[in-house]
Order: structure tokens, then sequence, then C-alpha cells
């Protein structure tokens, strides 16, 4: 029998855990021996991702796959050991604790290190690089202390360090050394408009400057720049580029390049034919690929070349196209940007109003797309790249592809992904072709975005292709014939408006009796709260007669935290609230040693309520006249307002009062998600109406409605629906808009997300809601009435309802609370012990 | 299903559980939750722990069937379990103790 082959691979992050996957899906292991090995103290993470970190991603989640994921595939895994010494001549590499570990094939994955410029100085506390998550926890430990962050480098990485920083909430300073930021990606236009938007949001950019000295003694306090200007900060983060780690590569007089990086051949053998490099340390073609995907490409090469023998793969200069989000800003940079060689006519499309910049850079034939730029909106980046790499020919008005669509239009200009041929690369980071993806949906069955990424592994990198892996399965089944319908789930062949209608008109009042007469099997977690919203929307019964169809938070109604515990918020409309509402909540927070923050919302929320806890707490609430705030329910939640023309000198309508007008009117009402509202008394909008539902801004003749703007993971601004309203009217319009996204949306479905998919936009919406074109405004109207009219304080049934209060226990058989709770001090106050 | 139940212990009364969903009994140090199908008259039990985040919440999650088989999803990230086998349905890698539950004189039993 003959000896598995012994691989050995120096480098655990993204590239060097990518090629043992990839190693492994080709022979299941058996033919090989695999050792990796890891400087870092933990396996690999997600570096692409790293700023994730700061905004409250978990190490876990980062983390690529647990050390468990190499003990099960045989692979041994030495974390924190740090290679000293490749023998090529002997065949071993050497660790700095003595380990003498053989190979037959080497695989170096040993990425790259930060760029230090050797600065005056650059040896000062307060001076950070960002590469590692220790760089990151050093860096949270420092800003404690600080106010002012310098970044160095406008680039990708620098700007993701200013956001880093800007959320560790410094004044943040951006210093680069060319005249525009990211310059290998942006041409001045796109960078200037970049530069306006990070300067709106708080960021201070400073071009053109070379950092000629760190000042300060033992810590930083500022940097001196060869203009003769200065800065002062109390911390500095370096993030001007990247040097390839070959050092190990140069000690074992492997080849390297002359400006670093470890040169490869199309094998990406080194000069060494038994030592391979992969990503950032390789030197390919004279160039070092700083990005994910051509090292995951790289992986590939080498993973297929080692199993089927040499030559059979060949690693080819690999585009640099990418797409990121930079502190919520699209940045998109694709085939040629500029095109400077090439003869071309480019296409510019700039609103300096909504920070778009859009170039494209088109053959002067007008028939071919050679690449572009895209800032403040790339939702076509993907189509774009795809235009590019296969040579589509572009449609008679090319500027169609980055216009915004216009009224009339039907579907977006282009084509869409039915175009594209069966090689087009729709998953750049696994380089998974459509052909493939298409394949496996027929093959596999596959019903669903999640189970292509599972079956393919397309979307499971930087994630940027999942719409169009939704676009290809619609496409996919729609080819087979198959009926492309948002049923709710697999026990309801219905979509959420179907299942509406039937309910509504059958009278069915329960959900056993909606599944016994709709439905199939015993329902599911996304079916029941489903039917749960849509019975309370038709019936307003109480929720807690129907406790197990109710996601927890409703089920307890309170919202379920870390440990098992709960948090409490009363309703507080408009924001409005007593001195002695305050103590009250201050005298039950004491009593039940609750943690008190306040929230967004202009509410109080209290913490750390045990289950058993809620109902005495809500009696002493209740007495005070508190009410059910619904923070745990997908019902309306707060109607934020500023103070408005009773107090402030700018107002001109009464904001708190109208807020509380609006709030008695919607609260309790269940919809398809949360309803978040504003009343702002100027135009100066300080409630935030415009990020709302539903919001309200005062004119001096009335109110303007704005509708359908959502705060969260994508923030949208909510757009007019009507100006200069009357009181009356301006509820009417409320009324008939809540009541027609209730009956209309899908399960979970936002107002914003629901109005993006609304065909026909504004303009269809302002016919239904006020010029009637569908007839159904006064049933609308009708609808909502019952609603407000059948409200009730579903704390205030629980607490003198016995059956329901029984439910608040944690046992069945004894009378104790949950054990396990354990919570540590912090800032005075309680929080749960980390999970 | 484990092996044989060497206790079978007496958690309490038919009418401490709710219809279609779970409860939680303490048992010596243990948490179990209880589960009840009323249409298919099933009962079932499992660690009250969800495996995921450690949670002792998984007898406040809907209960409910995928392609006819039972399973709970824990209130904290939806992570779904086998009601039979305690193995996750989502293809992870953590798993859940299942228990086997007897109905007499109108108390619930839970073999352990």
């Amino acid at each position: 029998m003959t000896q598995p082959l012994k691989v050995v691979v120096v480098g655990n992050g993204m590239v060097g855990y990518k090629f043992c996957e990839k190693l492994l899906t080709k022979v299941g292991g058996g033919l090989f021996s695999i050792t990796v090995i890891g400087e870092e103290p933990r396996p690999a993470y997600d570096r692409v991702h790293l700023s994730a970190y700061f905004s409250g991603t978990s190490v876990e989640e980062l983390t690529m796959a647990p050390a468990s994921w190499y003990a099960e595939h045989g692979i041994q895994l030495l974390t924190g050991e740090c290679v000293v010494k490749i023998d090529p001549a002997a065949h071993y590499v050497q660790t700095h604790t003595g380990l003498q570990i053989p190979y037959d094939k080497l695989v170096l994955a040993t990425g790259s290190g930060a760029f230090v410029p050797p600065v005056p100085g650059v040896e000062k506390e307060g001076v950070f690089v960002y590469r590692t998550i220790e760089d990151l926890d050093a860096i949270i430990g420092y800003s404690k202390g600080a106010t002012r962050a310098a970044v160095i480098g406008g680039g990708l990485l620098g700007l993701e360090a200013a956001k880093a920083t800007l959320d560790l909430g410094l004044e943040t300073h951006v210093v680069e050394f060319a005249p525009r930021l990211m310059p290998r990606q942006l041409d001045a236009a796109g960078a200037g408009m970049l530069k306006r938007k990070m300067e709106a949001l708080g960021i201070q950019i400073h071009l053109n400057k070379n950092t000629s000295q760190f000042d300060g003694g033992a810590a930083v306090v500022g940097l001196s720049f060869a203009d003769g200007t200065s800065l002062e900060v109390d911390m500095v983060v370096i993030s001007a580029g990247i040097r390839p780690r070959d050092e190990l590569a140069k000690q074992a007089a492997i080849a390297v390049g002359p400006r670093g990086g470890i040169v490869v051949n199309d094998q990406l053998q080194t000069s060494h034919p038994d030592i391979y490099a992969i990503g950032e340390c390789a030197l390919h073609q004279g160039m070092i690929y700083g990005l994910v995907a051509p090292g995951y490409e790289m992986a590939e090469v080498v993973a297929n070349n080692l199993v089927q023998g040499p030559t059979v793969k060949e690693f080819k200069a690999f585009d640099m196209s990418t797409k990121l989000k930079l502190i919520g800003v699209d940045v998109a940079s694709f085939g040629e940007p500029f095109c400077e060689q090439t003869p071309h006519d480019t296409i510019v499309v700039e609103d300096k109003l909504k920070g778009i910049y859009k170039r494209l850079n088109v053959t002067t034939d007008g028939k071919y797309l050679l690449g572009g730029i895209l800032v403040g909106e790339a939702e076509n980046y993907n189509m774009l790249l795809q235009t590019v790499k296969n040579r589509l020919v572009l449609p008679p008005n090319p500027e169609d592809l980055v216009l915004p669509a216009r009224k009339g239009d039907g579907a977006s200009a282009g084509a869409g992904v039915a175009a594209l041929p069966d090689e087009a690369s729709i998953c750049s980071c696994e380089n998974i072709t459509k052909g493939a993806i298409c394949q496996a949906i027929e093959e596999h069955n596959l019903p669903d975005v999640a189970a292509i990424k599972k079956c393919t592994k397309a979307g499971t990198g930087c994630g940027g292709c999942v719409p169009m892996l939704s676009d290809l399965l619609t496409e996919t089944l729609k080819k087979q014939g198959k009926v492309v319908k948002k049923v709710l789930c697999e026990h309801f062949d219905y979509s959420r408006q179907e299942m509406y209608h039937l309910i509504q008109t059958s009278g069915t009042r329960t959900y056993d009796e909606v599944v016994a007469k709709f439905g199939k099997g015993c329902g599911c977690e996304v079916c029941k709260p489903a039917v749960a919203s849509m019975l309370a929307s038709i019936y307003n019964d109480v929720i807690a007669k129907q406790a197990v169809i109710q996601d927890t938070n409703d089920r307890f109604m309170a919202n379920i935290q870390r440990g098992g515990t709960y948090s409490v918020v009363p309703r507080v409309p408009g924001g409005e609230i007593t001195p002695e509402q305050l103590i009250a909540l201050g005298t039950v927070a004491k009593k039940y040693d609750l943690y008190c923050k306040i929230t967004g919302g202009q509410r109080v929320d209290l913490f750390g309520a045990r289950v058993e806890q809620l109902p005495s707490i809500w009696e002493e609430l209740l007495e005070v006249g508190f009410e059910s705030g619904h923070a745990y329910g997908k019902s309306l939640r707060t109607v934020k307002s500023c103070v408005g023309s009773t107090w402030c000198r700018f107002g001109v309508q009464d904001a708190v009062g109208f807020a509380i007008r609006v709030e008695n009117r919607y609260k309790g009402i269940r919809s398809p998600h949360k309803l978040k509202s504003a009343v702002s008394g100027c135009t100066r909008e300080c409630a935030e109406a415009q990020s709302k539902d539903f919001g309200i801004i005062a004119t001096d003749k009335g109110w303007n409605l704005y509708v359908c703007g959502n705060g969260g993971i994508k923030p949208q601004h909510a757009l007019l629906l009507a100006s200069d309203l009357d009181d009356e009217t301006c509820l009417k319009y409320i009324d008939r808009f809540l009541m027609f996204y209730i009956k209309t949306a899908e399960p979970l479905q936002r107002t914003a997300t629901w109005f993006n998919k609304l065909e026909g936009g504004m303009e269809y919406l302002r016919d239904v809601i006020i010029n009637d074109s569908l007839g159904i405004a006064a049933e609308l109207e009708r609808e909502l009435q019952y609603l407000v009219d059948t409200y009730h304080d579903e704390w205030r049934v629980a607490v003198e309802t016995p059956e329901i209060r029984a439910r608040f226990s944690h046992f069945v058989n004894v009378e104790e609370p949950d054990p396990t709770l354990e919570f540590v001090e912090m800032r005075g106050q309680k929080r749960p012990a980390d999970w | 299903m484990n092996n044989q139940p060497t206790t079978w212990f007496k958690a309490a009364p038919i009418s401490a559980f709710p219809e279609n969903g779970g409860a939680c009994v303490k048992y010596n140090d243990k948490q179990i939750a209880v589960f009840h199908f009323k249409q298919l008259d099933k009962w079932y039990a499992t660690d009250n722990e969800c495996p995921h985040k450690h949670q002792m919440a998984l007898s406040r999650g809907m209960i409910g069937d995928q392609q006819g088989h039972p399973k709970v999803a824990c209130p904290f990230h939806k992570k779904t379990f086998s009601l039979e086998t305690g193995l996750n349905l989502q293809g992870e890698d953590y798993c859940i103790n299942v228990y086997p539950v007897k109905i007499e004189d109108g108390f619930v039993f839970i073999g352990i």
C-alpha cells in the first residue's frame, strides 16, 4: 500500500482554509495526510468582513470552520505555531517550538502583513495596523482613552478601518497620499463623490498628504505632513497597503520579486517545484492579488493539480472587479475601470443630490462594455460585470443600464440572467458558472436559495451574487413549467395574500381550523406566527387565547433576551411622560432589579425580568396607567415626536399632540412586520419621520405624509404620499395605507420591501390610496376602524385572566425560577452572563 | 430513541401542559421540555437547553412538522430539532437528548 502524500500548508487564513476544503472535496481524504500550521491563535476567519467585529459579530461567527472541522476531516491543525524555517532539500519545515514537520508537497499560504511605512515615530504607542482579530482587540482597548483617530490610507482597507474607528465613537480622519480616495479603483469624479459621502457621515478626508513624522513622546499625539501641516490625533491606524509575507521563502532561497512576493508560475509552483504559493503572498506575472476571489481560484488550481497531476489547470490573470459597501455606500469597479490604454467612449451619470456617480466605458462602436465605476448605487453591478466578461452586445441605448428606470418602462433595461451564457461565472468567490447552478437546480430539485448555497457553495463567500441566484432559480423553475408562487411554507400552498382572503371569507378564527381547512400537517414555526398575525389583523381577538402559535415574544408578550429573561416596554405615546410615571417606572425597576435603558423610540426598556415576574410587573405598571407597548409584536411600536410648536421656537404644528393621537389610534394593530412612525413639528425633521413606515412632517398648512421608509439592515427613505393634509385626511390616508399593506404584503415584509416590489411604484400607491382607483378605500377604512374599535390592552387581559396568568412560569411541576439564570454587574446595573 | 429508561419520572398532570405546544419540567438538576401534539395524540420530551447558545428555551419554542417529521424550533435563533432523534434539522453540528414519554392515570411520565 502506498503511503499517503504528506501535504503541509503554512498559513491558516481564508485561502489556506479554502485550499484544505477544495482538496478534501476532490479526494475526500485518504490519499493525502494534511497538516496546517497557522501562527494566529485560532483557526481561519473571514478577514473580508473583519469590520463586522466592531459592530458585534463574534469571532465564532467570523470563523470559516471550527477546529473540530479539521479534526473530523483528518487534518492536523496547529494554531499559534509559527514556521521559522523551510528546508527544501530535506523536505521539512521547522516551527518556533522546534517541531520538525516533513512534507512531500508544501503550500505557502502565508498571506500578507500590513505595509508599515518607515516614517519616524511609527513605533509609538497608539499606532496600530488593521489585520487580525488581535489588532482589532488592541484598537478597541486603546480607543477607550482616545477621542480622535487618524487612518493612514484611503484605499479599500483604510476606509474599512475608518468605519471601525467611527463605530468606536471616535472623531475620524482619513489621510491619503494620492490626490483621491481608492485610487486603484476609482477615477477622480467617482472618488470625489465617495469623499462627499464620507464627509457627510462625519469622516474628515485629507488628500495629498505625505506623513513625515508621528508626533509625541511615548504615545502618539499627532501626525506631521511633508507640506508642513499637521493633525492632532491620539491614535493612528495604518492601512496603507499590504506586504506579502515572503520572508520564509527568501530565507530558503526561493525566488521572490524585487518588491516582494513569492514568484510562481501558472501552476503556482515556486522556484522549487514541490513548493507552491497561493493567495496574497504569491507573485504571479508581476501581480499580487489582494482580493479573496483570486486567492480561492489559486487554491482550486493547486488542489486540482495535486490530485490530477500538474499542468491540468492553470491560473490565469484574474479579474480584479470588486463591489463592496463602504460605510453604507455602494462602491464598485469592474472590467477596465479607467481604460487608459484602450480606445473607448464613456457614458457618465452624476447626481450630486443623491450622491450617485456611474461611469461606463464602451467600445467606440457602442457595441460592447469594457468596464466602469459605480459609486452610491451599484445594484446593476452583477449584470454589468457579466456583460463585460461575456462580451454581451449592449442594448441600443446603453445609458439605460445606469439611468434610473423611467416612468412607463416595463422591465429594467438590459438583459436579465436569461441572456447570460452557461459559462458565465455567477459566484466569483467560488468560481461557479450559471450552467453549474442551473444544472444543480434541475437535477436536485433545489427549492430555494439556501439549498443552492448548500449544494453548489455559490453565494457562500461575499454573498454579492445572492440576488442573481434567486433570479436564476425563478428563471429555471419557470423554464421547467413550474409555477413560481411564494407559498407560506410546506403546510400551505397559498401566498399570504391568498391566505388572508381565505381566512377572512371563511370566517375561520383559530389556527387549528385554518390548517384543517386550507393546509396540511401540524404546521411549523413559519406558518404559525404568519397565520396568528393574519387572524389578529382580521379579528383582533386576544392573542393570548392562542399562545402556542405565537412567536415566543408574542407568547409571553415581552422580548426574550440573552439568557432567557424578558424585557418590558410600556407604551409612552409620542414620548410624552409625566414625572409620576417616570417615578413608577423607577420604582418597578428597583423592586424587580431590572436593567434600564432608554430606547430609540422614546420609551424606557426594563430588562432582565423572569418569565414568572412578568404578570406582577405589569400589574404594577397598569396601576399607574401604562399599557402594553407591543415592543414584542409585529405591530405598531412607537410614534416618535419632536417637541413641536408647543415649546419649540421653530415648530409650526403640535407634533406631540398629533403623535399621541396617531399612536393611540393604531396601537395594538397586528401587521406583517413591525410598524414605526414619527411626527415632526417642522421641516427640520427632528423626529426622523422619513425613516419610518409612515412619517408625518408639519408644514405651515398642515401635514406632509411620507410612507414606506425604514432604518435597519437596508435603510431607505420614506417617500412623499401627499402634502398639506389636515388632521382628518392625514389619518384617513394612513388608515387606507396600513390596511392595504396589511392585506397584501408577504409575511415579515416591512413596508419598504413591500413598496419596492409593488408594480407601478408610488404612482400606483397614490392612485389606490388617494384616488381610490381600485374602489376599495371604503372597505379599507372600515376594516381599520374595526381594529381601532376592538382595541384592548392585552397585558390587562392577561393579568386579569387567571388561566392566562398561570402560564407565566418556567416550570410546570415546581414553583421555582430557572436556576440557570446568571447575571454579572455592569456600570452599576446587571446584565446577563455571556453565552 | 435512547436505551431503555431506568426510571419513569412522574412529571405533572396532562392539564399542566399546553395543547400543541411545550412546557418545562424540573427533574433533580435537569430541565426537560415536554411537547404535546394534540391531533396526533403524541407526546415528546427533550432537553430544555438548546445546544446552539446553551439557552434554557426549547420548551418555549414552536412545534410542528417537517415533511411529517415532528420538530421544535428554538425561540432564540430558530434552530430546529427532530423530536424523534434529537438531531438538528438544518444539518448543523449539534443535537439534543430525547426521552420517552408515557401517559398513565392522566399524568405525564418521562423515562430517564
